[in-house]
C-alpha cells in the first residue's frame, strides 16, 4: 500500500501520555464503583493434595468481613473443564478456580474474602487456616526431564520442526564439531501494574469486568463460558494496561473469582494481586536445549541438532517454538530438532515476551557463538557465511529479510570492525573488555481485525476496535494511521480502546496488533472518507465543487481542487449539509487485503542484529553492560519513538535474561520463593547503559496491509546472547546457564 | 496486615514501656512491609517520631553523635559524615534505594531484619520469624544466605550495609529502656542466631536505640566500601567489605575490617585486623587476612559461591584502602 507518511512514520509522543502522568486513565483497579467490596485470594502453601478443613471462624469476625468464599459455599460454575479453555489456552485441562477442594500447585487459590474494607479483608484472609492432606508432588526441572513427552494434541500455533538431510550423518563427518547444554531459569511477567480486576454489577443485572487482560472479548468469552452467562451478560473493559508481557493473555484467577462473587453477592467488588501472587500464575518456562553443531573447514554450517525441553503443568501442555529458529534463519544442508515438554507440579508456564523464541533464538546464538569461534571466524562473519535468504525450514521465501543491513548497519553504528577476535585480549585498567553480538528472528503476524471510523457533528474522527494498548503506544499509532488515512489533524481524532463492545481485535500479543488493528483503522478510515465523498455528491445544497471527484480532505477538512482550490468546507459543516448527525464505518482487515497477500507461499518474519560491549572484572565476577546497538528489520516503522522505546524495554528485559532474573524454585515444596521486586532482581538503571535502536529501511508490501511487522518482541531476540557472548569475549568463559550472576 | 492499636508518645519515659507485642515505628520502611506480609504481628506499635533523636552533634573526643531518627539519607549528606566519616557515607549510599533512604533511619537501620526469603514467607518454616518451628532455608534455595554465624535453628544473612561500616569503625550504639540508658559496642549489638534466632540483637523489650556514637576515625583516604551485589543497584549484598587503615609511612599501622552480605551479623574478627598491625600492604598479608576472616565458612545448597568470592572482594577492598582510593557509588566500576 503507497502511503504517503504526513503522520505514518512521524516521532510522535504518546497520545495518552499525559493521561497517565496525571492519573487520568484509570486501570483495571481503580473504579470505585458504590458499595464495593474487596476481595483478597489465600493461596496453598502446598503443590499437590486436598483440603481437609477450612477454618475461617476467626476469620469472619474480623469486622466488616461480608463472606469467605471457597469451593464449598461458591455460587455455580461451569463443571467441565472444556468451559474453562481461553483463547490463547493450551492443550490440557484448564484450571478451575474453587473447583473443588483438589489442590495442583502451590499458589493455587483456595479461599477469597471479601470485606467492606482492603484492610479488614487482608487481615481476615491471614486468619484463614487450612488443613491439606498432602499428596506426592514433582517439582524439581531434572526429575520432569525424565517424564518428557510430546502432547498428542499440539498448540494452534505451534510450528513442528521440520528436519533435512541427514543431521546426524553429517555431525559425525564434520571437520568442526561443538555440542552443548544450554540452560534459562524460569521467569516471571513483572509488569509494573499487578493483575486486578473491578466488577460492577449494572442495573439491569449484567456484569462490567474492569480487568488487567491484554485480550477484553477473550475474557467476556471466558467469563461468559465458565460463569455460564451469555455473552451479553458480560461487559470487559481494558483501557489501560500497566505492562502485561504475556502475563494477560489468558484469563488470570482473579477476574473468574471476582466476577464469580459479584454473581454470589450481588455486589461490586474488586480482587488485586500483590506482587507475591504475581508468582503464583503465569510465568516463562524452564527451559534446556542441547545443541550440536557441525560445519566444515570452510566455516560452512553442516549440521544442526537442536533438542528442547520446556516445564509445564500437570494439567496443561504448554508448549513453545523453541528448536526451530536455527533451522529457519541458518543455511545448514542438514538440520533436525525435537522438542518435548516436561511435567511438574506448578501452575502452567505460559507466553513471556517473544515466548519460544525469546528462550531458543538467544539459546541457539550462543551456539553459534561457539562454532564461529571453533572456525576461527569473526561471529559477524560467520553469521554472514551462513546467511539463508529463505525460511530454510519450510524452503518457503520470505515476504523480506533485510538482515544483511541490519547487521552491517549495527556493526557500523557499534564498530564492529575494531574488534580483536582473540577473547580476553580487550583491557581497560582492571576489567576485561567484551564485544559480542548476535541476530534475532520473530514471526511478523496478521490477526483479522474489524474497526470502526465515525465523523461526529463535532467535527471529530472516532476510532474504535477492542485492540489493548498493553502500554505500547498503541493509541498513538492508530491516531496516526487514522490522521494519514483520513486527511485529519491528530488533535481531533479519539481512539477507543479496550472494551469488549468495541469491533472485534484478537487478543493483544504475538506483536500483531500494529499491524493488525492499523490495518483496519486504515480501512475504516477509507471507508468514512468514500461514504463522505459520495454523500456529498448526492447533496443538492453542498456547494458544486465538494460534489465532484475532484475534491480532498486535509487537514480535517474539505478543500477543492484546480480552479476551485481556495474553495474549503469544514467537515462539520459537510456532515450538516448531509443532513446527518454521524457517518460511521466499520471495515474488517484480513491478510490477503488487496489479493496480494499470501500467508501461505512466503513466510514472514523480523530480523535483528545485536551488539553488545560489557566489562568483566574477572576476580570479583561483575559483569557490567555498556553499550548496546540493535538494529531491527521489522518493514514500516509506525512511530520512531515509541518503537524504539519497545525495542529498548525488549533489551532491559533480555539483559535481566542474561544477568539478573531469576524465579526461584524451592523443589521440596513447589513454590518460587524469591516472589517480590527485592529479591526477583529485574535491572535498574545503574545495570542500563544508553542503548541504540537502529530501523533499517525495509520495504515489504506483503507481509501486511501497512507493510508493518510489529516491534514488541524482536527486541527480547538476541540480545541475552549478544551479552552472554560478549563475556565470553571478555573472559574465554562460556557460560551455557542463563542468567549468569556472580559466583557462576 | 493484623490490627493494632497505634501511640505516638512524646518522651522516652512513655515509649520505653517493657510492653509483650509492642513494636517501635520510626521510617517504617521495614516493619510496616513486613506487617503487611504477616511476618511481623504487634498488637501495638509505638511511634517513635516525635522523639528528640533528630541530631548529628559534634562529640567532645572529636567523634560523631548520629540521633536515631536522623534518616540515612540525611546522614550520607551531612557535611560532618562527608568530611569525617565518608566510609559511612558510601555504605548507606551503596544501600536500598533513594526513596527509602528518604525515610529510613539510623535506628531502623540497626533493626532491620533479613531478607531470607523463608522469613519473609509465612507459608514456610521459618526459626526467626516463629521460634521453634523450623528452618525451611537449610537444604532450600539459599544463595542470599550467611556462610559464617550460622546454626542449625537459622542461616538467614544480616541485610544492612550501614552497620558493616559502623562496625568498622567501631561505633557505640546508646540505648534507652523502661530501666534507664546504656551503651554496647556496635559490634556486640547484633546477636548470632544460635539457638534463638527470633532474637536478632541485645534489645530488650521496651528499649530503643537513641543513638550512634562514632568514635573518631584517622583513616584519611584509607578506607572503602566495597559491595558485589546481583545488580548494580537496589540489592543486597552478595559479599560486602568495609575497611579503614590507619596507614603510617606506607605502613599500616592498624585496621578495621568488616563484612555484609556473608554473615548472620556484621561479620568482624579481631584475630583478622590484628594480622594487619604493622605490616605493608602486601598480596600475602591481605590473602591471610580475608583466610582468617572466612575461617569456619560453611555453605548450603546454593551458596558456596560466597566462600569463594569474599576472599577476593576483601583483597580488593583492602587494596583500595591501602592506596586511598575508595569505591564510588555512582560510578559502578571497581578500581
Amino acid at each position: 500500500m503507497n502511503v504517503i507518511s504526513t503522520h505514518i512514520g512521524q516521532p510522535v509522543s504518546r497520545i495518552d501520555g499525559v493521561a497517565k502522568v496525571t492519573g487520568q486513565a484509570k486501570y483495571a483497579a481503580e473504579p470505585h464503583p458504590p458499595g464495593m467490596l474487596y476481595g483478597v485470594v489465600v493461596n496453598s502453601p502446598i503443590a499437590h493434595g486436598r483440603i481437609e478443613t477450612i477454618h475461617d471462624t476467626g476469620a469472619r469476625q474480623v469486622p466488616g468481613v461480608i463472606e469467605i468464599m471457597t469451593h464449598l459455599n461458591r455460587p455455580h460454575a461451569a463443571l467441565f473443564e472444556k468451559s474453562y479453555m481461553d483463547g490463547l489456552g493450551v492443550p490440557g485441562a484448564p484450571y478451575r478456580p474453587l473447583h473443588d477442594g483438589e489442590i495442583h500447585f502451590n499458589g493455587q487459590p483456595v479461599a477469597v474474602v471479601f470485606a467492606e474494607t482492603f484492610e479488614a479483608a487482608r487481615e481476615a484472609a491471614m486468619l484463614v487456616r487450612v488443613d491439606y492432606e498432602r499428596w506426592p508432588h514433582n517439582a524439581n526441572f531434572e526429575v520432569a526431564l525424565h517424564q518428557k513427552y510430546m502432547p498428542s494434541k499440539t498448540r494452534s500455533n505451534y510450528v513442528p520442526p521440520k528436519p533435512r538431510g541427514d543431521a546426524a550423518a553429517a555431525y559425525a563427518l564434520s571437520a568442526v564439531k561443538t555440542e552443548g547444554r544450554y540452560h534459562l531459569a524460569p521467569e516471571h511477567h513483572n509488569p509494573m501494574e499487578m493483575h486486578a480486576t473491578t466488577v460492577i454489577v449494572e442495573d439491569d443485572g449484567t456484569f462490567t469486568v474492569w480487568d488487567k487482560t491484554q485480550g477484553p472479548q477473550a475474557v467476556q468469552a471466558y467469563l461468559a463460558s465458565a460463569l455460564s452467562l451469555s455473552k451479553d451478560q458480560v461487559r470487559v473493559r481494558n483501557p489501560y494496561v500497566g505492562g502485561a508481557f504475556g502475563s494477560g493473555l489468558r484469563a488470570v484467577y482473579n477476574v473468574f473469582l471476582a466476577t464469580l462473587a459479584a454473581k454470589m453477592l450481588k455486589r461490586a467488588v474488586r480482587v488485586t494481586l500483590t506482587r507475591p501472587q504475581m508468582f503464583t500464575h503465569a510465568f516463562r518456562p524452564e527451559a534446556v536445549m542441547d545443541i550440536a553443531l557441525g560445519a566444515s573447514r570452510d566455516s560452512t554450517l553442516q549440521s544442526m541438532i537442536v533438542k528442547g525441553v520446556t516445564d509445564t503443568s500437570r494439567f496443561e501442555h504448554n508448549m513453545e517454538n523453541i528448536v526451530i529458529w536455527g533451522l529457519i534463519n541458518y543455511r545448514c544442508p542438514n538440520a533436525t530438532a525435537d522438542y518435548k515438554v516436561a511435567p511438574r507440579d506448578t501452575y502452567t508456564s505460559s507466553d513471556m515476551r517473544a515466548p519460544g523464541a525469546a528462550t531458543g533464538v538467544n539459546l541457539l546464538e550462543m551456539a553459534i557463538d561457539e562454532m564461529a569461534y571453533a572456525c576461527g571466524m569473526d561471529p559477524l562473519a560467520f553469521r554472514l557465511h551462513n546467511y539463508s535468504d529463505i525460511d530454510a525450514m519450510h524452503d518457503m521465501p520470505l515476504t523480506s529479510k533485510a538482515l544483511r543491513d541490519a547487521m552491517a548497519q549495527g556493526a557500523q553504528h557499534f564498530g564492529w570492525h575494531d574488534r580483536s577476535m582473540i577473547p580476553g585480549s580487550m583491557r581497560d585498567g582492571r576489567e576485561l573488555v567484551g564485544w559480542g553480538m548476535a541476530t534475532g528472528i520473530w514471526d511478523a503476524m496478521f490477526s483479522p481485525t474489524s474497526a470502526r471510523a465515525r465523523l461526529g457533528q463535532d467535527g471529530r474522527l472516532h476510532i474504535a476496535t477492542a485492540a489493548s494498548d498493553i502500554g505500547t503506544g498503541t493509541y498513538t499509532i492508530l491516531a496516526q494511521t487514522a490522521a494519514e488515512a483520513f486527511g485529519m489533524p491528530l488533535d481531533r481524532i479519539d481512539i477507543e480502546l479496550g472494551d469488549s463492545a468495541l469491533p472485534e481485535c484478537p487478543t493483544e500479543g504475538g506483536s500483531w496488533t500494529a499491524a493488525s488493528a492499523g490495518a483496519a483503522v486504515w480501512l475504516a478510515c477509507h471507508s468514512l472518507r468514500t461514504k463522505l465523498f459520495a454523500a456529498l455528491a448526492r447533496c443538492k445544497n453542498a456547494p458544486s465543487w465538494a460534489r465532484q471527484d475532484s475534491v480532498k480532505l486535509e487537514g480535517g477538512a474539505l478543500h477543492g481542487m484546480n480552479e476551485n482550490a481556495q474553495d474549503s468546507l469544514s467537515l462539520s459543516d459537510a456532515l450538516s449539509l448531509t443532513g446527518q448527525d454521524v457517518l460511521e464505518a466499520e471495515e474488517t482487515a484480513k491478510p490477503g487485503l488487496r489479493g496480494k497477500i499470501s500467508q501461505m507461499r512466503k513466510a514472514r518474519f523480523t530480523h535483528s542484529a545485536v551488539f553488545c560491549e560489557v566489562r568483566v572484572d574477572p576476580e570479583l565476577d561483575t559483569v557490567r553492560v555498556t553499550r548496546l546497538v540493535n538494529a531491527v528489520a521489522a518493514g514500516r516503522i509506525m512511530n520512531p519513538k515509541t518503537a524504539a522505546s519497545q525495542i529498548r524495554g525488549a533489551m532491559v528485559m533480555a539483559t535481566g535474561m542474561a544477568l539478573h532474573e531469576e524465579s526461584l524454585m524451592d523443589e521440596r515444596v513447589g513454590r518460587f520463593m524469591n516472589h517480590n521486586f527485592a529479591e526477583y532482581h529485574i535491572p535498574a538503571h545503574a545495570d542500563i547503559p544508553d542503548m541504540d535502536v537502529l530501523f533499517v529501511n525495509e520495504h515489504d508490501d506483503e507481509v501486511s496491509p501497512l507493510g508493518v511487522k510489529g516491534i514488541g518482541e524482536i527486541g527480547m531476540c538476541g540480545t541475552a546472547a549478544a551479552i552472554a557472548n560478549a563475556i565470553f569475549h571478555a573472559t574465554g568463559r562460556r557460560y551455557r546457564n542463563l542468567p549468569i550472576m556472580p559466583g557462576a | 496486615m493484623r490490627s493494632f492499636s497505634y501511640s505516638r508518645p512524646t518522651t522516652f519515659d512513655e515509649a520505653c514501656r517493657n510492653a509483650e507485642h509492642t513494636r517501635f515505628l520510626a521510617g517504617g520502611t521495614n516493619l510496616i512491609d513486613l506487617m503487611k506480609s504477616d511476618v511481623e504481628r504487634p498488637t501495638h506499635v509505638i511511634d517513635i517520631g516525635s522523639l528528640p533523636m533528630r541530631d548529628i552533634a559534634d562529640r567532645p573526643d572529636g567523634g560523631l553523635r548520629l540521633g536515631a531518627l536522623v534518616t540515612n539519607a540525611d546522614t550520607a549528606a551531612h557535611p560532618l559524615v562527608i568530611d569525617r566519616y565518608p566510609l559511612l557515607a558510601s555504605a548507606i549510599l551503596a544501600g536500598a534505594s533513594p526513596q527509602i533512604r528518604n525515610m529510613a533511619t539510623n535506628g531502623g537501620n540497626l533493626n532491620q531484619r533479613t531478607r531470607c526469603h523463608y522469613f519473609y514467607d509465612p507459608a514456610m518454616a521459618c526459626n526467626k520469624r516463629s521460634p521453634d518451628t523450623g528452618c525451611a532455608a537449610r537444604g532450600g534455595r539459599n544463595r542470599i544466605m550467611a556462610v559464617l554465624g550460622t546454626s542449625d535453628a537459622c542461616i538467614a544473612t544480616f541485610p544492612s550495609d550501614m552497620c558493616i561500616a559502623l562496625a568498622a569503625l567501631n561505633a557505640t550504639v546508646n540505648l534507652h529502656g523502661p530501666d534507664g540508658g546504656r551503651t554496647v559496642g556496635v559490634r556486640d549489638y547484633h546477636r548470632l542466631p544460635g539457638d534463638m534466632p527470633w532474637r536478632d540483637n541485645i534489645l530488650q523489650p521496651g528499649e530503643i536505640v537513641t543513638s550512634i556514637d562514632l568514635p573518631p576515625a584517622p583513616f584519611g583516604p584509607h578506607h572503602t566500601y566495597l559491595k558485589i551485589r546481583d545488580r548494580l543497584s537496589f540489592a543486597f549484598a552478595i559479599v560486602s567489605v568495609a575497611v579503614g587503615l590507619h596507614m603510617e609511612d606506607g605502613r599500616i599501622a592498624c585496621g578495621s575490617i568488616a563484612l555484609g552480605g556473608v554473615g548472620t551479623k556484621p561479620w568482624c574478627v579481631p584475630e583478622a585486623e590484628a594480622l594487619l598491625d604493622g605490616r605493608p600492604p602486601s598480596h600475602s598479608l591481605f590473602r591471610d587476612v580475608a583466610e582468617r576472616l572466612l575461617h569456619g565458612a560453611v555453605a548450603d545448597r546454593d551458596n558456596a559461591a560466597k566462600i569463594r568470592l569474599a576472599p577476593r572482594v576483601i583483597e580488593r577492598a583492602l587494596w583500595q584502602a591501602a592506596a586511598g582510593t575508595p569505591q564510588s557509588q555512582t560510578d559502578k566500576t571497581i578500581r
